[in-house]
């Protein structure tokens, strides 16, 4: 009868934990909060007016073009702190004393996921503003800014759950760079910051077909009015899998991290 | 108690556990009784994390029979994590949260209601003196604060059965007299306790009953002095300036053996009293002494005993195997020397 409650409890004393993680170690604030408005800067005031001009279709400008890309980016940013700090968790020794306790087993990653959800989607805000004020524009209904803030959190989501398995996995720190490397690399294959159009034929099939262009042309289609095409479903489906992969995955490292 | 006899804590039958081909744990049997201290003495890779981490329900035996609280620890998980508390060899506090911070963690995963748990927090940090530290960072805190918090973390939730792994290993003499103090406290409260240590004189001072595990198996076990009493090893190194005197005291001390020219050690009790007699007879005999040291039995000499081998070398063979870092190792060397320097 109280089982759930006390799961819902227990997730909501460890969702507590990681947030006062991401206020207590600063560095966490900063990656989450400063590099996505960086790099907004960065492509926008540097390479943008390079860029700009072969990109934007139909002539748009270009800080329209890349703010889904950056948003993506600020998903990846905040998966590659989530299972740092999940490492953290494992190599310091917290979570063998959690599996003493009797607490609800899934609570302890389900606060780390949580806890990932809603700093993301916090920088994400703050993103967006800042790309306000430097002229961003939309012409998205409400309905059509929901739609992409759901999209950006199931990717969240779907990341989060790799980020917990790869911190689970990892021996060490160093050991979740690889993955750190991999979501914040993949953008750039990706119709983030450049039309697919432009690259070399085996580029340009790997570009179409990773997780992170049909997200990304979802986002701009809702945020810009383009056409999505079959782009929705294909996303929602990777965003999907890849959550229930990461999921299942984390699920059964935690059920044999113990034994290490 | 639902038995007219008060039943054990923790039992153990035939518990055995292997990592790929080594037999870490090759069919142990041990019981402990309510109430009282339980201590396995080994040394590192010896298997002693590996019988508390399947205690407490962390990892599962490949085979045995065991009761912890009168439940399995596999099929009744549960059941036994709520009557136990575990502070492993490395602390696992919180780095990023201060101690009352940890503390209040714990009273949220134990569903305290909501004055209580502050309540308990500080009572917890009165008690094991982190008033001071209470609102630091954990990661600021000495390795003895750092124990005392993961202790008093483990104590949130008032476990019946308290599993101490190591608890004293890395730490400063002064320290580790304060945790033996906070652990017989705990014992005066009814707690049970099961200790891990690799120290004879920790076994010594906390221990109603112990146990000696070696490569996987308990070699020996009985009450402190029934052990020391199967071993041998305690004797008084004297120093003299010359071989002549060295010579004549030996004459003089029955059952004392040369030490090259000048050293001459003199099995026994080493208690003051024997001391004292020792240093008279040398006096009334004029013989001049320079030094004196006092070697009472430590861990050395009960592996020598009971296994044949040197501690240290039990431990190596079953280190390579056990993959225990050869960090831990030094430390351990080192806290060891501190405590012979320090005698007791």
């Amino acid at each position: 009868m109280s089982t759930l409650t006390f799961a819902a409890r227990d997730s909501a004393t460890m969702l507590k934990r990681s947030l006062l993680h991401t206020v207590r170690y600063p560095v966490t604030l900063i990656v989450a909060l400063g590099v996505p408005a960086m790099l907004l800067l960065l492509f926008v005031g540097v390479f943008g007016g390079a860029l700009g001009a072969g990109s934007v279709p139909s002539g748009g400008r270009y800080i329209d073009y890349v703010v889904p890309g950056i948003l993506l980016m600020t998903v990846g940013y905040g998966a590659s702190t989530t299972s740092q700090s999940v490492n953290r968790d494992m190599t310091e020794g917290i979570i063998a004393r959690f599996r003493t306790m009797a607490i609800s087993r899934s609570s302890v990653l389900t606060g780390h996921v949580v806890g990932a959800l809603i700093r993301t989607m916090v920088s994400a805000v703050v993103l967006v503003g800042v790309a306000l004020l430097m002229g961003y524009r939309s012409n998205a209904t409400v309905l059509e800014w929901l739609g992409a803030a759901g999209l950006l959190a199931l990717l969240t989501l779907a990341l989060s759950w790799l980020a917990v398995a790869v911190g689970l996995a990892a021996g060490s720190v160093e050991g979740t760079s690889g993955f750190a490397l991999l979501v914040q690399l993949l953008p750039f294959i990706s119709s983030a910051f450049v039309p697919t159009a432009t690259m070399s034929v085996a580029v340009r099939w790997f570009a179409h077909n990773q997780p992170f262009t049909p997200v990304i042309d979802t986002l701009r289609g809702l945020l810009l009015g383009t056409p999505i095409g079959h782009s929705g479903f294909i996303a929602v489906a990777w965003c999907l899998g890849l959550a229930v992969a990461g999921f299942l995955w984390s699920v059964s490292l935690f059920k044999r991290s113990a034994a290490r | 108690m639902n038995t007219a006899a008060p039943s054990p804590a923790i039992t153990a039958a035939g518990l055995r556990k292997s990592f790929g081909e080594k037999a870490v744990l090759d069919g142990v049997d041990l019981s402990v009784a309510e109430g009282t201290v339980f201590c396995l003495l080994g040394p590192n890779g010896a298997g002693k994390t590996t019988a508390v981490r399947i205690l407490s329900t962390l990892i599962e035996a490949d085979g045995g029979t065991l009761r912890v609280a009168g439940h399995d620890p596999v099929r009744e998980s549960a059941a036994v994590r709520s009557a136990i508390g575990v502070t492993g060899q490395f602390s696992a506090v919180d780095g990023l949260l201060t101690g009352r911070e940890n503390l209040l963690l714990m009273a949220d995963l134990h569903h305290l209601p909501g004055r209580r748990r502050r309540e308990r927090a500080a009572e917890l940090l009165e008690r094991f003196d982190l008033v001071d530290a209470a609102d630091r960072r954990a990661s600021t805190y000495s390795g003895g604060m750092r124990r005392r918090l993961d202790l008093a973390m483990t104590l949130v939730g008032e476990p019946k059965i308290i599993f101490l792994d190591e608890p004293t290993t890395g730490l400063d003499p002064r320290s580790r007299r304060t945790m033996w103090q906070i652990v017989r406290d705990l014992v005066d409260r009814g707690v049970t306790i099961f200790l891990t240590t690799q120290y004879l004189d920790e076994a010594d001072e906390l221990a109603d009953r112990i146990a000696v595990l070696d490569q996987g198996r308990i070699v020996a076990s009985g009450t402190p002095a029934e052990l020391k009493r199967r071993v041998p090893g305690g004797h008084i190194r004297l120093q003299f300036p010359d071989e002549a005197r060295a010579a004549s005291a030996e004459r003089l001390l029955a059952g004392s053996s040369r030490e090259g020219e000048l050293f001459l050690n003199v099995p026994g009790d080493a208690g003051v009293g024997a001391l004292r007699a020792l240093l008279t007879r040398l006096d009334e005999a004029a013989i001049e002494v320079d030094a004196l040291s006092v070697h009472t039995p430590d861990l050395d000499d009960v592996f020598f005993a009971l296994t044949g081998r040197p501690a240290a070398e039990a431990g190596e063979t079953a280190n390579e195997t056990a993959g225990e870092t050869a960090d831990d190792d030094d430390q351990t060397t080192e806290n060891h020397l501190v405590q012979k320097e320090s005698g007791r």
